[in-house]
């Protein structure tokens, strides 16, 4: 049977399941039907739903349903096949909207009229097509931008922990984001996973604030929304930005949070498949899974546009190593790792340098694009501050006044780099010749022999002697 | 190609598919999938059902679509035109899948690995009526400036008499530049050949591996030395430097040829060594890099059974150029994410999973790869290697997991990964404490010629201070670093020293990124006449701030930067007699 006889056949109507469990229907009987593809349902009240084939076979066909199973029944049920693919319709009058996961408009004023209709599952980027990210984007806070930069086209997540202000970073990162000399289009696609309806209250004020609101599309899947949703709810975003970005040529920034309730909604279907498990049961395709959202992001030779993703997500007990933030971090080009005990000293950003890395920074900085000393500049801070955290230790083993004269200077220098350089008001947007400027200052207080990252002609210029008797 | 119908689909589950009514397929059958021929590979046959992996997306694959055989297994085509290509997991061109489907990859996308098309200069060098057996070279083509192509006969051939051979001139990969009669007949030779990508090429004998694969890197060449032909895994949590030690090796390695396999990693990785390595000019030859590269890419948004299948593409076409008598290093980044592509197949056939879900096949299938390099006499005489450098991406940085430690079972080199070197931005964050080479005895000889015999000398003494330096490290934590005399004090200043001099490299440093042979054996030196007249010094008294304050001490820390490292031994052994005098 080939596909044209099948969408005929996409007119039937099935009624009567023979299972429901979860989020899952099953339906046996029916014409033969196509992997991932569409299903619409309507329950025994009349409402519409939307589903999508997970395993199809010539008896059986298991459906996920994306607003949830309740109130479904098994005889009254109805079901068509769609013998297509899900698909979103897409158009840039959707900025400045509210949507739901499945980009149904949630602020009760009708939909624009769709540029073009997407699949939502994308496709890969040919890598031959996609263009090396090495444009810097200011962020105006100094520990990124001076130690993990953000790159136009980057995939760069935040890793932070319940209670840990990441959404105050992300919402200072999409006001004060910008790209040195001309800043293009600029947009925002924020998609909401399972997080509280305040949240998204906060960042929804936060970007009406800073009169930005016209220029994001929400996609809104709250915690009280089935947990089933979450699945769809970055694929629409991201398929809104794919079209914002490669079809209209704007500079899109995707905010998702909270990545870690995507990742347990799609271990609940796993569950119920009665799938195999990998690591603390999520199913062994995450990282194919998550791969399949956080690729797309990037450039594109000859097209305008970029993506550039800013995922957050909360470790699970500030693990690091727990499958979530490990599998992420292996498919983004570096993380910011937030740090509870630099939250509770009182430091705003409370990001710990040493275990975030920006893997595109390399090519976006230095000579031409911020300034001459910043590579070397941002590698002697990290390996100094790791220095400082060896004579931490030491001085709560020895005390510290049994410390070495230098070991002393560390120690100062170490609390000169949280308190001033990294620290800093949550709307205070500094240049990158003010962090670069600081940096310098805070390795003033170390001596310059120490040094060796830097080469004499930066020491000549930038370090400031007899700062200190 | 399409016309023969085996079977039907029955089921879909993500890329397994389990077709019916089959009768007459292989296993291991390459076969296409419904109208738009999506290509699958028959993993499992039973009383009528084929389990098929495929290896595209199978969105709108329904029951009842038709499953078309080949008759042939999975193979790759083989002959001029693949290096300095893009190839995805199955061998399809990436920049002629663009041309046809533009910058997203679609579906169904046929194309043919090397061009057909393009005329190739052949010079002949066998001569009629020669014997030629499997392997044998009847002449040559120029694949670029670098590579000279040799056309062999296939590997299967019964070998015979050479009874044509085509005059010198431009032909494409179809024609026919020689005939041999064999005892079967006759077979005509082409610049191209197929061979299964799982089945290993056949070659003569293993040869002994004793010439080590000089990466310019000198933590590895100098502490760690793979040998050529030679295997070694790359395990590190995320950011510890696994891609960024891969892309130094394939720059700077001086294999003849580097397959690059990105395995399930990310797009802009691949697509950064697109682009830069054809601006990377070959210090050795003057060529660009990209005249030596082959690139495999199946990102990690890429299907997952073509990920599985990436890396016997790579070792196949590695084995087709070593059979040439060429050099060749295999990049896998990374063979976790194939070992991952193994286990989501496996789950999906419902098969009884062994460690955290990975089948029970997985160490065979590890090994399996892992022996298909080696030193190789091969069928024409000719000698040539293929060395594997494999990253793992071991969950959550644990080297426990099943992967690791099957790896390290059937490779003889591990270079661990640190994930506390790379947040204090010590790279390569080579561990030189995890880390081991069992290459060390093979190539001892090769070093000690190199360096006068003091190579073999003056890596042991550093091992041993490296280690003695862990020891005092334990105590200096307890009690401060004032509390060692001067001469326990000086060991960690030369291990200090080490570190920041000689085991830190920077890839970015047009001086630095690479290092050779020589000038490795040059530093170490300096380092270990550090040790020898330090240690000497402070029994005469001198105490280590003196030593420390030294000038030419601190330009040994920035030798990295000095051109002129015979300059600086001079003025240390000058400085530190100078020293000695004074306290005498």
């Amino acid at each position: 049977m080939n596909e044209l006889d099948r969408k005929k056949l996409s007119a039937r109507e099935y009624r009567g399941l023979s299972r429901i469990d979860g989020s899952l229907v099953f339906m046996k009987n029916t014409h033969p039907v196509g992997y991932n593809e569409l299903v619409e349902l309507i329950d025994p009240d009349g409402n519409h739903r939307i589903g999508q084939v997970l395993d199809t076979s010539d008896t059986a066909v298991c459906v996920q349903v994306f607003e949830g199973t309740s109130g479904l029944d098994l005889p009254d049920t109805k079901l068509h096949f769609m013998s297509e693919p899900i698909t979103l319709p897409v158009s840039e009058r959707m900025l400045g909207r509210v949507m739901d996961g499945l980009g149904n408009m949630r602020d009760g004023i009708a939909p624009p009229r769709a540029d073009k209709y997407c699949d939502i599952n994308g496709s890969p980027i040919n890598p031959t097509s996609r263009e090396y990210p090495r444009d810097f984007i200011q962020t105006g806070i100094s520990v990124i931008d001076g130690l993990t930069t953000l790159i136009q086209g980057q995939k760069l997540p935040i890793f932070s922990g319940n209670g840990l202000p990441h959404n105050e970073l992300a919402a200072q990162i999409a006001r004060q984001a910008k790209v040195r000399g001309g800043d293009g289009d600029f947009c925002i696609v924020f998609v909401a996973m399972g997080i509280k309806y305040d949240v998204a209250r906060y960042f929804i004020d936060s970007f009406e604030s800073s009169g930005v609101l016209d220029k994001v599309a929400l996609f809104l899947s709250l915690a009280d929304d089935p947990s089933i949703e979450r699945l769809i709810t970055p694929k629409s975003g991201l398929t809104l930005a794919e079209h914002l970005a490669f079809d209209l040529g704007k500079q899109v920034l995707v905010i998702m949070t909270d990545m870690t309730n995507y990742c347990e909604a799609l271990r609940e279907v796993s569950t119920l498949r009665g799938e195999i498990p990998s690591r603390k049961g999520y199913p062994g395709y995450l990282y194919s899974n998550l791969a399949e959202l956080y690729e797309r992001s990037g450039k594109i030779m000859g097209r305008p546009g970029s993506i550039t993703q800013l995922p957050i997500l909360t470790m699970p007990n500030d693990d690091i190593t727990h499958p979530i933030p490990d599998l992420t971090g292996y498919i983004t080009e570096g993380q910011i790792v937030f740090d509870r005990e630099l939250h509770s000293k009182g430091v705003y950003p409370p990001i710990s340098s040493l275990p975030s890395l920006s893997r595109l920074m390399k090519d976006g900085i230095g000579t031409g694009m911020t300034r001459d000393d910043h590579p070397h500049l941002a590698n002697q801070l990290f390996a100094s501050y790791s220095h400082v955290k060896d004579v931490r230790n030491l001085a709560s083993v020895i005390g510290e006044e049994e410390l070495t004269e230098l070991d002393h200077r560390y120690m100062e220098f170490g609390d000169f780099f949280e308190r001033q350089f990294i620290n800093q008001v949550s709307n205070e947007d500094r240049s990158i010749e003010e962090t670069l400027d600081l940096g310098w200052k805070a390795l003033s207080l170390l001596p310059a022999e120490e040094l060796q990252r830097l080469t004499d002609d930066e020491i000549a210029e930038h370090y400031i002697e007899g700062d200190r008797n | 190609m399409q016309n023969r119908i085996i079977g039907q689909v029955k089921r879909v589950n993500g890329p397994v598919v389990i077709a019916s009514g089959i009768t007459d397929a292989r296993m291991m059958e390459l076969v296409y999938i419904g109208d738009i021929g999506l290509v699958g590979e028959i993993i499992k046959l039973e009383e009528g059902n084929a389990t098929v992996q495929v290896y595209e997306d199978t969105t709108g694959i329904a029951p009842m679509d038709n499953v078309y055989g080949s008759r042939g297994p999975l193979s790759v085509e083989l002959g001029p035109g693949l290096i300095g290509s893009i190839y995805d997991g199955i061998q399809r061109p990436l920049e002629d899948l663009r041309a046809m489907s533009g910058d997203f990859i679609a579906r169904g996308q046929k194309a043919l690995p090397i061009s057909h098309q393009k005329l190739w200069s052949f010079k002949p060098t066998a001569t009629l009526g020669q014997e030629a057996g499997p392997g044998s070279v009847i002449g040559n083509v120029a694949e670029n400036d670098n590579v000279i192509h040799y056309v062999m006969v296939p590997p299967k051939s019964k070998g015979g008499h050479i009874t044509f051979i085509e005059t010198a001139g431009d032909y494409n990969v179809d024609h026919v530049l020689g005939r041999i009669t064999t005892e079967n007949g006759e077979e005509e030779i082409t610049m191209c050949q197929k061979w299964p990508i799982r089945t290993p090429r056949p070659s003569k004998r293993r040869l002994a591996l004793n010439v080590p694969l000089v990466t310019g890197q000198r933590v590895i060449d100098t502490l760690f030395p793979l040998a050529k032909g030679g295997t070694v895994a790359i395990p590190g949590g995320f950011g510890t430097g696994k891609t960024m030690t891969q892309h130094a090796i394939a720059s700077w390695c001086d294999a003849d040829i580097i397959v690059y396999i990105g395995c399930g990693e990310r797009g802009n990785e691949m697509t950064e060594v697109l682009r830069e390595f054809p601006k990377i000019i070959d210090p050795r030859n003057g060529h660009s890099l990209m005249e030596r590269t082959i690139l495999i890419a199946n990102t990690s948004n890429m299907p997952v059974s073509a990920r599985e299948a990436s890396i016997y593409t790579g070792i196949t076409i590695a084995e087709y150029y070593r059979d040439m008598g060429y050099h060749i290093a295999i990049m896998a980044d990374s063979t976790s994410r194939w070992a991952e592509a193994l286990r989501e197949l496996s789950g999906r056939m419902e098969e009884m999973p062994a460690e955290e879900g990975f089948p029970a096949y997985l160490p065979t299938r590890i090994a399996e790869f892992y022996e298909r390099a080696g030193m190789m006499e091969n069928l024409n005489g000719t000698s040539g290697s293929v060395s594997v450098i494999g990253a793992v991406s071991p969950p959550g940085g644990d080297f426990s997991e099943p992967v690791t430690q099957h790896t390290k079972r059937f490779v003889r080199c591990f270079w661990g990964l640190d994930k506390s070197l790379a947040s204090a931005r010590h790279y390569p964050a080579i561990s030189w404490l995890d880390s081991y080479s069992e290459y060390v005895n093979d190539v001892r000889s090769w070093w000690d010629k190199k360096s006068n015999g003091s190579w073999s000398k003056d890596t042991q003494t550093i091992m041993e201070l490296l280690q003695k330096e862990v020891k005092l490290q334990q105590v200096v934590k307890l009690v401060g670093a004032d509390a060692l005399p001067d001469s326990q004090n000086f060991i960690l200043e030369v291990c200090r020293m080490f570190k920041i001099a000689f085991l830190q490299q920077n890839a970015f440093d047009d001086m630095d990124k690479y290092c050779k042979v020589g000038r490795q054996v040059k530093m170490l030196r300096i380092i270990i006449r550090y040790h020898e007249l330090g240690t000497e010094a402070i029994k005469g008294n001198v105490t280590l701030v003196k030593i420390r304050r030294l000038k030419v001490v601190q330009d040994i820390a920035r030798m990295r930067g000095i051109e002129d490292l015979d300059k600086l031994e001079l003025r240390l052994e000058h400085s530190m007699k100078q020293l000695g005098e004074l306290y005498e």
